[in-house]
């Protein structure tokens, strides 16, 4: 962005919605949205809650676990659709149904199914990530150039190398979009879980926060995930910068 | 110019040799062919009829090409030598024996390169010999000597997309050397490299082969191109594609590249080719 002439650094339209936030909470237009500063002063306090500590670590496992089965089962979903028409014919209608419905729904049928605690929560992270992850993962293995894969078998390649010396590297970069896509799903999903749950970890300190009016410290959580869930993906878009240069070369 | 000069221009003397075909039953010979095709008919799926009995033998230590109109099914015939395509029917025999898959005695010169856009040209040239367990250190040597023979010393380290097109190809080159096979399989190499860079790189090419002892089956559609680098040419016709004629243009190698351009049995062998070419494109 430019203002006469000079370059604005993209921080400072972030300053400006702060800016605004803080007024509008200053004129006490709605209860529900307290001054930013206060916000950002419950939020140091709640950061030292023992509470919240654990909430939030309890939280970042089953985000953690979720993310892990899902990465490994979405990568080997993907590769599997890729490299089989007949898997793709059977999976690939289903994967696409589950990329694209709204998963929210079904977190009461888990809560029956899986009980009321972390696992719940966990299958819930894994239900909203794996599907895009799968879905890119197709994408990239299926869009390797034949080519490439050619030259593999022409050398002498066995099928474990084609997929772990190309294909897989080929695909990097549409793995890594469907990661970051996922992750952030992901979030989405321990936090509709967890607030439908409202028993578990950081859900009940929601839960807890918005049914006694205390929206200091709801906001400042609010912030907290948003902060991790922007860190994740800029994390992963650090990583998919690294194979960018090839993204969109092959044919 | 007067018809004297016509004939002489015309004469048997500077005509290309042309080669009887050979037919199913014609034996191979493995010592002086390194590579037969016999009978080979290829449909894709039922439809598309795309190469009719063809009969072939490709002379050891020589440079064979397969020209012919669009579509004539001649990468269709050197990925089935390569084993990279099945037949519908015949064989291709290496050294006297039938194979019917990519072995280490055959290397493929890709269209598009096909270098691995994440490793750099060491790597990529070495890719041949990680693929069969060669130790890094000895791979990465041979590796080198192939990147200085083609040219490319001092890019050991950098990426194919920071290359041009033509030191690609020269990595895709280097590559196929590296593994020391005894057969070249190039598929319209220079095709995605620009004029200069194409000529540069055609006499690079034979000075190379002149020293490595490869047997070349080289796949074109530039006719000059075609005369420029062969012992042998092959001209397939349109779809299906069979041996329309064997040429053998007898040009003087010891000359220099310039003076072979400007020699009248090229520039004959050109032409005659272009008239055999033009009928099927009328």
């Amino acid at each position: 962005m430019k203002i006469a002439g000079t370059e604005i650094p993209p921080v400072f339209s972030l300053l400006i919605w702060i800016g605004l936030w803080e007024i509008a909470g200053r004129m006490d237009l709605a209860f529900i949205l307290p001054p930013f500063s206060s916000v950002i002063g419950e939020l140091t306090t709640l950061i030292a809650r023992h509470d919240f500590l654990a909430a939030a670590w309890q939280t970042f496992q089953a985000f953690a676990i979720g993310m892990f089965f899902a990465i490994t089962g979405g990568i080997a979903l993907g590769f599997i659709m890729g490299t089989s028409k007949t898997a793709n014919s059977i999976l690939g209608m289903w994967v696409n149904i589950f990329a694209s419905a709204p998963l929210s729904s079904v977190v009461p049928v888990l809560m029956l199914l899986f009980g009321l605690g972390q696992l719940t929560v966990v299958v819930i992270v894994v239900l909203f990530s794996i599907w895009i992850i799968a879905l890119d993962t197709y994408a990239g293995v299926s869009h390797t150039s034949n080519s490439l894969k050619e030259m593999g078998r022409s050398f002498g390649a066995n099928q474990r190398q084609l997929l772990v010396k190309i294909l897989f590297w080929a695909a990097l970069p549409e793995i890594l979009a469907g990661v970051r896509l996922g992750l952030i799903r992901a979030v989405k999903g321990i936090v509709i879980g967890q607030l439908l749950l409202s028993v578990v970890a950081l859900g009940r300190m929601f839960r807890t926060f918005s049914d006694n009016f205390q929206f200091e410290e709801f906001w400042a959580l609010t912030l907290i995930l948003f902060v991790f869930a922007l860190l994740f993906s800029t994390l992963i878009g650090r990583l998919e910068s690294k194979v960018e240069y090839y993204a969109g070369t092959r044919d | 110019m007067n018809s004297a000069v016509l004939e002489e221009v015309r004469s048997p003397m500077n005509k290309a040799i042309h080669m009887p075909l050979s037919d199913e039953n014609t034996p191979t010979n493995p010592a002086t062919d390194i590579v037969s095709v016999r009978g080979i008919t290829k449909y894709y799926g039922e439809d598309v009829h795309a190469l009719e009995n063809v009969n072939l033998d490709f002379p050891t230590g020589q440079m064979t090409t397969l020209l012919g109109p669009s579509g004539c099914g001649k990468t269709t015939l050197l990925k089935i030598i390569a084993g990279l395509l099945e037949t519908t029917s015949g064989e291709v025999l290496v050294k006297g024996k039938a194979v019917t898959s990519p072995g280490p005695e055959r290397a493929f010169v890709f269209q598009d390169f096909a270098l691995l856009p994440w490793a750099t040209v060491t790597r990529n040239v070495a890719f041949g010999l990680e693929l069969t367990g060669v130790p890094l250190k000895q791979r990465e040597e041979t590796a080198k000597s192939y990147i200085d023979k083609v040219g490319l010393s001092g890019f050991e380290d950098k990426y194919p997309h920071e290359l041009s097109g033509g030191m690609r190809q020269r990595v895709g080159l280097a590559r196929a050397l590296a593994v020391d096979a005894d057969v070249l399989l190039m598929d319209e190499p220079f095709s995605a490299v620009d004029e200069q860079n194409r000529r540069k790189f055609q006499e690079d090419l034979l000075r190379l082969l002149s020293v490595e002892k490869k047997t070349v089956i080289f796949v074109t559609h530039s006719i000059e191109e075609a005369v420029y680098v062969s012992d042998q040419i092959v001209l397939l016709s349109p779809r299906p594609g069979r041996i329309h004629s064997i040429i053998r243009p007898e040009l003087d190698r010891s000359s220099s590249p310039d003076d072979i351009r400007r020699d009248k049995v090229y520039l004959d062998t050109v032409e005659e080719i272009w008239g055999n070419i033009r009928e099927y494109l009328d």
